[in-house]
């Protein structure tokens, strides 16, 4: 293992970007962080569990990569959860800080121990909701500034972190400085343009390993959804048609729009609490946020736990029945009227312009 | 069992809002309503106490935040405390979570605090970090964005619904938990529970009456400043009324402007 604290140029800050992966394979949202983060100094990313891909990552910049070996157990129980697997097989028993269990607390331990190790004064990382948890933790500790869902960040005169945020629901555009010397920023994903480096240079690996404390303040996992963890082409998708109560688990009408505009279906918390589309479409608080290019709510009030994973949609149009509806004050173009009938007639025409 | 929810004062959200010249955030006194994702927070810990447990709503703002905790006590808490102080003004997460961990603590004082329960996010803020760093203050677990809450002997026991996929996570006690709205249906509350709210005990504290460091709080503590702000231009709406016609209408719409091909 190589403790290494081999510091970098003198004077040359140093920003720790986490990388955030599945099976070895990179999200685009981290390509976007690591080129905002060579605006902010030497780029470091750190990899927890396995599949490291040094190649992908030299050519977005990155000077080195730690990768993390985190283990733990949280805090014991009687009915600890245990299938009997080893250690380093990411099935969430001994590895609490792989990306098929990110369990924040652990996440943010390694992050702040790599951090602390290699003197990054900085930490990016791509907002999700376990992220921004990861984000909120690792500022704790290193006694550092957070900005939650950074559209854009850049060094002040003096150095400062100073990141764009925006305020009340998208209405208000806020640049945000950070104070302390040191700064954790949640980018929003689909907000930075990624721009690979002209030419890639050899990557530095170095391992770590970190062991989070057994105390009371990290969680146990008892069980979740079985299968691999994948976040849905919803997250990158361009256009989306999401459904919500007033489809009254009708979906084949947001279905054919989807299809017809190229798009992909999404729904509210309520749809797939009912069970009228898997849970991997939700868009909002407890599922994906979405940064398309067309937003397009059908029977969808626009409550605040689903505005929040789509209000920056560069364009939202909204068909409901309510003319109360929340959704009708973030929507660029909204109709009142029933989506049964006013969606086939939009299907309808759609086809008739192309034809 | 001994539940404390953390609530919070917050302008409407279908109210005006926006930033001052000095980047503070502008604050109508008399517009302000108890943040709603609390309401689920507070039905989740009458549930969890049942008859013969207590639950404190617990506040930190300006004196007019008090009403968060009315509502509350409406709703079935029991008692009600608000830390409110001028030096607590333009307190950053960070500070805010040190001054409800201290006044936690303090509440702990007449007995053991099991449980602290909080909404997902405020409204104005939305950053949703304050239950994460509550956790971290008193030094104990958080489980955040709880669809489920049990608690069984001396553990709390949620499914934690995020990124499309759920998990069930445990701790032991006492614990953080936010809860998301999907937790359950907020009771309204009735005549008699706005009547007999009147009753119950609602404590005001100040800094000087918790052990805060005053330099770690308020404009002084934040870690950040905005620098500047500004309105960004109010969209170009469009609202249609169907009258048989709206569905073309808005094809015709989303073709012109370039949105669909």
């Amino acid at each position: 293992m190589n403790h290494s604290t081999t510091p970098p140029t003198e004077g040359t800050p140093v920003v720790l970007v986490l990388v955030d992966h599945h099976d070895g394979v990179v999200r685009s949202p981290t390509w976007e962080a690591l080129t905002a983060a060579r605006d902010l100094g030497e780029v470091h990313a750190v990899w927890l569990g396995r599949g490291l891909d040094t190649d992908a990552l030299a050519e977005y910049g990155v000077a080195v990569v730690h990768r993390v070996d985190a283990h733990g157990r949280g805090a014991a129980g009687p009915d600890g959860y245990d299938d009997g697997g080893e250690d380093g097989d990411g099935d969430g028993v001994g590895d609490v800080a792989t990306p098929e269990e990110p369990l924040p607390a652990a996440v943010a331990h390694a992050l702040a121990d790599v951090a602390g190790r290699c003197g990054a004064d900085t930490v990016l990382l791509t907002s999700t909701p376990t992220t921004r948890e990861v984000a909120a933790l690792v500022a704790h500790r290193l006694e550092a500034g957070l900005v939650v869902d950074a559209t854009a960040v850049h060094r002040g005169p003096e150095g400062h972190v100073v990141a764009a945020t925006e305020a009340f629901g998208s209405t208000w555009a806020a640049l945000v400085e950070v104070v302390r010397d040191r700064a954790v920023v949640a980018l929003r994903p689909y907000s930075v343009a990624p721009v690979p480096v002209g030419t890639a240079r050899p990557v530095e690996v170095r391992q770590h390993r970190t062991d989070v404390p057994a105390g009371r303040a990290v969680p146990r996992v008892v069980w979740r959804t079985p299968g691999p963890a994948t976040r849905p082409e919803l997250a990158t998708a361009d256009v989306v048609v999401a459904g919500g109560r007033g489809t009254e688990g009708d979906f084949a009408l947001v279905e054919e729009l989807a299809d017809l505009l190229g798009g992909t279906v999404g729904a509210t918390g309520v749809a797939t609490h009912e069970g009228w589309i898997g849970r991997e479409a939700t868009i909002g608080q407890s599922g994906v946020t979405v940064a398309p290019r067309l937003y397009v709510g059908v029977g969808v009030s626009g409550a605040v736990h689903h505005r929040v994973g789509m209000e920056a949609a560069r364009t939202i149009v909204a068909v409901n029945s309510d003319p109360d509806a929340p959704i009708f004050e973030i929507a660029d173009v909204g109709v009142v009227g029933d989506l049964f009938t006013v969606l086939p007639q939009l299907n309808a025409e759609i086809r008739r312009l192309r034809a | 069992m001994r539940i404390v929810v953390c609530v919070k004062h917050v302008p409407d959200p279908q109210s005006d809002r926006g930033f001052t010249a000095e980047g503070r955030v502008e604050r109508d006194p008399d517009e302000g309503t108890l943040n709603e994702p609390d309401e689920y927070a507070i039905e989740a810990a009458a549930a969890l106490a049942g008859p013969d447990g207590e639950v404190v709503v617990l506040t930190m703002g300006p004196p007019q935040s008090r009403d968060a905790v009315r509502r509350g006590l409406q709703r079935g808490a029991h008692r009600a405390v608000v830390v409110t102080d001028p030096a607590l003004e333009g307190s950053d997460a960070f500070s805010t979570a040190t001054v409800l961990a201290a006044a936690v603590r303090r509440i702990g004082q007449d007995g053991p605090v099991d449980l602290v329960l909080t909404g997902v996010s405020s409204l104005d803020g939305v950053t949703a970090v304050l239950p994460t760093l509550l956790a971290a203050e008193l030094d104990v677990a958080h489980l955040g964005l709880a669809a489920d809450v049990e608690v069984d002997a001396d553990d709390v026991r949620v499914r934690r619904d995020a990124d499309g996929r759920s998990q069930v996570l445990a701790a032991p006690l006492p614990a953080v938990v936010s809860v998301t709205d999907r937790a359950n249906q907020p009771r309204y509350p009735d005549v008699a529970g706005i009547v007999g709210a009147r009753s119950k005990p609602l404590t005001t504290w100040s800094l000087a009456d918790l052990d805060v460091d005053p330099r770690r709080v308020g404009r002084a503590g934040a870690r950040t400043r905005v620098l500047r702000a500004a309105a960004r231009g109010s969209r170009d709406r469009v609202l249609l009324t169907d009258d048989g016609t709206a569905g073309t209408r808005l094809a015709t719409y989303l073709l012109e402007n370039g949105l669909i091909r």
